[in-house]
């Protein structure tokens, strides 16, 4: 068993997934319970994962290989690494997060937890594959539950959302089948037989010309750039969160904005990684709109769910700047960006949608004075916006720091500019707080109930990973750097010296 | 002393198995006071079933490569075309007896041995060895199925029969053409003797670049690709939806096995000329074929324009003339039977009432009222859009994979990129089934036994998507065409 541990964490939620098809006369709560503890059980597996993980190593570890269709190639590969390794663990702590959270819907409950436990099967493969086609087969998967659980159980525009969402992200992966066959083709003829391993492509993709690995890079990038997004691209974002169900705007936020940006390091920084060199300022500039664009545009946004899907955006550049400042911190930080934002936002999409359970409203103009009536819920608020906003000794002030540092290093523009956007993250989100939970009480507002039991289950774990990933980083950062470094020397051998001595320095708890 | 070929009846076989039976079924129609149609689909299914034993056993034929007097072939291509096309065939007789039983007041027996002819034609063109064969297989199947469109008898189905009559004619007439052009250049009607004669020094090539050119409209006609796809909209909606499915899909897989045969194998030496040719047909059908899908409201003319730009994908896989390229479309030709057939049946099922009712606001809220129906639709559009874990994804990819490794990677990127605008259309339905609340009232056809070959479909769907590798190995096997 223990040889297939990374297969039966990708594969678990499909268990839940047939039974909860097959169950056909399963009592809605039956089938909650089912799904949460698969969801549960996958945790389990993962955390054994990390237990096992030998953060001194850099390479790929516990690599499962069995040929699957050789007439194209395409092989069962996974292996992890520490920069997946963390991606795998945030989704399989959100996964189960999100289906307590919604426990209380009760629409097609089977259909909605099977896209949820699809979902998940599907965002583990994308983390954990190693082969360039198993990736995309993964990544497209994701398309489908999603789409689903957005169009089928969300707000009132929620099928135009549903569909944008689709195609967006559809369109992007067209350049990145294309691609994908065309590095396949190359390796059929350099290497005499057709593979998707990344490891034998990123020596075809070294003896390419460079023209062609600009383009390859280009088309790898619109892919991941539609899913992160990276300005311009990101219209589809604010739609699909602010029409989703409130477990699929955290899933969205969580984990699948992710797999844009780990898409960006695994495939873009590994396989082209001159390309990427080449292409770095214009990317760097790309995410510096997107930090500011994003925090102004959140800046003046009434809806509550809309203003923390364009704190996404901007919190995205973060990441997206981390990785192309090629240095280990700034890697490293936007790694731990993308952990932290996970769940800083998912805490905050959490929160959205219990007040709007209660207020029936996510328009800020129409709430005020709620801390007076909910305490608990609204100091929960207060916790994550501080998180958010990158307060010291919480989260998200960890990984933006890194970031800021690392790019400062090689372009004080880039990084005084990303700085600018954390003041911004302050103003937008303390103001939302401000408005929300201060000021006079509506009538209508005045006898709300505070949490319930299951909501303070949802809502304890995650924001307790809020302040202790805050205070003590090391656990996440030791397994990253190894990772990062190598990704780093990779694209960049005789590059900036690296500052090991600032990440340390960050990493000790004040 | 005239030299006078022994005569091996082995590898026709199947043939001799359908059109047998067909005749008892059709005398049966004529003796018979008032026929049972289940006698009839016994008839038709023993008729399959042999054909299929007879082409089995021909996987392991020891004998001549070609048998009488070098005009029939007996590889295991031919042996994974006739099986396909029979087990085509086979859901359509049991699509066929449901539909007639439950829409038509006459008997319409002939129905069933119309159907096994059109399949004797379709197992015949893929095993032929002799362009005059391959022409008569294809007036075998073309005259059954243009009599099996107008068979109800109602308005729309006889308009489609007829303007399938007159454009298929002509079609056959630039077929007919084309192999005499053909003759003309290579002095042969025989497939290996012409690529000999053409990669020799006795083959007059600019005659057969005429012939390439007329042949290639011929077949372009029967596989509905653009621009010779004009036909196929109107054909497919006034068709009877049984007859829809099985055409759309066995004529399709005839088609396309006879095309690479004569492609592949007796133009060979002319693939530098040809493979552009499919290259921009490829290209044309993708791209219309899936942008014009977006403008229909009738579900049966959207999946007919579906279905050309399906035929322009497996053109894709077919520009790369090896036997990756042969082997990436017979796949594709597998997976898409499986779905359309799938996406047809349920169609079927849907317009209970009869055949007006296939707009596509008869799907909306089909979940509410039949979530089993309206699962089984998602998992066959999802596969025609080629999303994974289904057959449509891993052929898509065969065929891009295919086309790339030839180096028509401009050709993957229409294709790839007009796969996204036909997700839309292919969502749409699904957003309509699952997503809307049902208005109005509509009862789907409640009955068991084409909801079990759906399940049937469906699963052999997500299995060939899974697990390809099922097949993939036969079809290597099979792709290899010697001469």
């Amino acid at each position: 068993m223990s040889a297939h541990l990374l297969s039966l964490t990708i594969f678990l939620p499909l268990v839940g997934l047939v039974i909860l098809l097959l169950g056909r006369g399963l009592s809605n709560d039956t089938a909650r319970w089912i799904a949460l503890s698969t969801a549960l059980a996958t945790f389990v597996v993962s955390m054994i994962v990390l237990g096992r993980f030998d953060s001194s190593l850099a390479a790929y570890q516990m690599v499962e290989r069995a040929s699957w269709i050789p007439s194209i190639g395409l092989q069962y590969l996974v292996g992890v690494d520490g920069i997946s390794l963390w991606m795998v663990l945030l989704s399989t702590f959100l996964f189960p997060v999100a289906i307590l959270a919604s426990w209380k819907v009760d629409k097609d409950v089977r259909l909605y937890l099977g896209a949820m436990l699809a979902l998940e099967t599907a965002v583990l493969g994308t983390f954990l594959t190693l082969d360039l086609l198993l990736f995309f087969l993964f990544f497209e998967a994701i398309l489908v539950p999603m789409y689903l659980l957005i169009g089928g159980w969300g707000g009132d525009r929620r099928i135009y959302a549903a569909v944008k969402f689709f195609l967006y992200t559809m369109a992007g992966s067209a350049f990145l089948l294309v691609a994908t066959l065309f590095l396949a083709a190359q390796a059929g003829s350099s290497l005499g037989h057709v593979t998707f391993d990344i490891r034998d492509l990123q020596a075809v993709a070294h003896g390419l010309p460079v023209a062609t690995t600009r383009w390859l890079f280009l088309a790898f990038f619109v892919a991941f750039a539609v899913k992160v997004p990276i300005f311009p691209l990101h219209t589809w974002l604010p739609d699909a969160h602010t029409e989703a169900p409130t477990a699929g705007s955290v899933l969205l936020a969580g984990i699948l904005l992710k797999v844009g940006a780990y898409g960006l390091i695994r495939f873009n920084l590994a396989l082209f990684p001159d390309a990427a060199k080449y292409f770095a300022t214009f990317v760097s500039i790309l995410a510096v709109i997107g930090i500011i664009y994003g925090a102004v545009v959140a800046l003046i946004q009434t809806d509550l769910k809309r203003l923390v899907a364009y704190s996404s955006v901007s919190h995205l550049g973060f990441v997206v700047l981390g990785i192309f400042a090629f240095t280990e911190q700034a890697l490293t930080g936007g790694v731990l960006q993308m952990v932290n934002h996970g769940l800083a936002t998912g805490a905050l999409f959490l929160l959205v949608g219990m007040m709007y359970e209660r207020t029936h409203t996510r328009d800020l103009g129409k709430m005020g004075g709620l801390a007076g009536v909910m305490p608990w819920l609204m100091g929960a608020f207060l916790f994550a916006v501080f998180a958010a906003a990158g307060l010291p000794g919480l989260n998200s002030f960890v990984g933006e720091f890194l970031v800021i540092v690392g790019t400062f290093a090689v372009s004080p523009w880039f990084g005084s500019l990303a700085a600018l956007a954390v003041i911004l993250a302050a103003i937008y989100l303390l103001w939302s707080y401000q408005r929300m939970a201060q000021g006079p009480v509506r009538e209508e507002h005045r006898y709300l109930p505070d949490v319930s039991l299951r909501e303070v289950a949802v809502l304890v774990p995650v924001l307790s990973l809020l302040l202790v990933f805050g205070v003590y980083p090391k656990v996440l950062t030791d397994r990253i750097d190894p990772s990062a470094k190598a990704v780093v020397v990779h694209v960049d051998p005789q590059g900036q010296p690296t500052q090991v001595g600032l990440v340390q320095a960050q990493e000790s708890p004040p | 002393m005239i030299d006078t070929p022994t005569l091996v009846f082995g590898p026709v076989l199947p043939e001799l198995f359908l059109v047998a039976f067909a005749i008892v079924g059709l005398l049966y129609e004529a003796v018979a006071k008032r026929s049972d149609r289940l006698v009839h689909l016994l008839i038709a299914m023993s008729g399959l079933a042999m054909a299929a034993a007879s082409s089995i056993i021909l996987w392991n034929w020891s004998g001549d490569a070609t048998v009488l007097g070098g005009t029939v072939n007996a590889d295991r291509f031919a042996v994974v075309g006739r099986l396909l096309v029979i087990a085509i065939a086979a859901f359509g007789v049991l699509y066929g007896k449901h539909y007639l039983e439950r829409s038509e007041p006459q008997p319409r027996g002939e129905f069933f041995p119309l159907v096994l002819f059109a399949t004797s034609g379709m197992t015949l063109i893929v095993a032929s060895a002799d362009l005059i064969v391959t022409f008569l297989a294809l007036e075998i199947l073309s005259l059954s199925l243009y009599v099996l469109t107008g068979i109800t008898g109602r308005r729309a189905s006889n308009e489609a029969a007829v303007k399938y009559f007159l454009l298929g004619a002509a079609s056959s007439a630039f077929f007919l053409y084309g192999v005499a052009m053909a003759y003309g250049a290579t002095n042969t009607t025989y497939i290996t003797a012409m690529a000999r004669a053409l990669s020799g020094t006795t083959g007059n090539q600019a005659i057969a670049l005429l012939a390439m050119a007329f042949l290639v409209v011929g077949f372009a006609f029967k596989v509905s690709a653009v621009p010779f796809h004009m036909w196929t909209p109107d054909v497919y909606q006034g068709a009877p939806t049984p007859v829809t499915a099985y055409m759309s899909t066995s004529t399709k897989a005839a088609a396309f096995l006879a095309l690479i045969r004569v492609f592949d194998v007796a133009l060979q030496p002319l693939t530098w000329d040809w493979t552009p040719v499919i290259w921009v047909l490829a290209a044309l059908s993708i791209v219309v074929g899936s942008v014009l899908a977006i403008a229909q409201t009738d579900v049966k003319r959207m999946l007919a324009y579906s279905s050309i730009a399906q035929a322009g994908f497996i053109l894709t896989g077919l520009t790369s003339a090896n036997s990756v390229g042969i082997s990436a479309a017979m796949f594709y030709l597998v997976a898409y039977a499986a779905m359309t057939l799938g996406a047809f049946g349920v169609v079927m099922l849907v317009s209970a009432r009869g055949e007006e009712q296939t707009s596509l606001s008869s799907y909306t809220g089909l979940f509410r009222r039949s979530p089993l129906l309206a699962g089984l639709m998602t998992v066959f559009l999802l596969s025609l859009a080629g999303i994974p874990p289904t057959a449509g994804f891993i052929a898509k990819v065969g065929v891009f994979s295919a086309a790339s490794s030839a180096g028509y990677w401009p050709l993957v990127l229409i294709g790839t990129l007009a796969s996204v605008a036909a997700a839309f259309f292919y969502l749409r339905v699904v957003v309509l089934m699952v997503m809307r609340e049902p208005e109005g009232s509509h009862d789907e056809d409640p009955s068991l036994m084409p909801r079990v070959a759906l399940v049937v479909l469906a699963g052999a769907t997500i299995l060939l998507g899974v697990l390809p590798g099922l097949i993939t190995g036969l079809l290597r096997d099979a792709s290899v065409l010697r001469w």
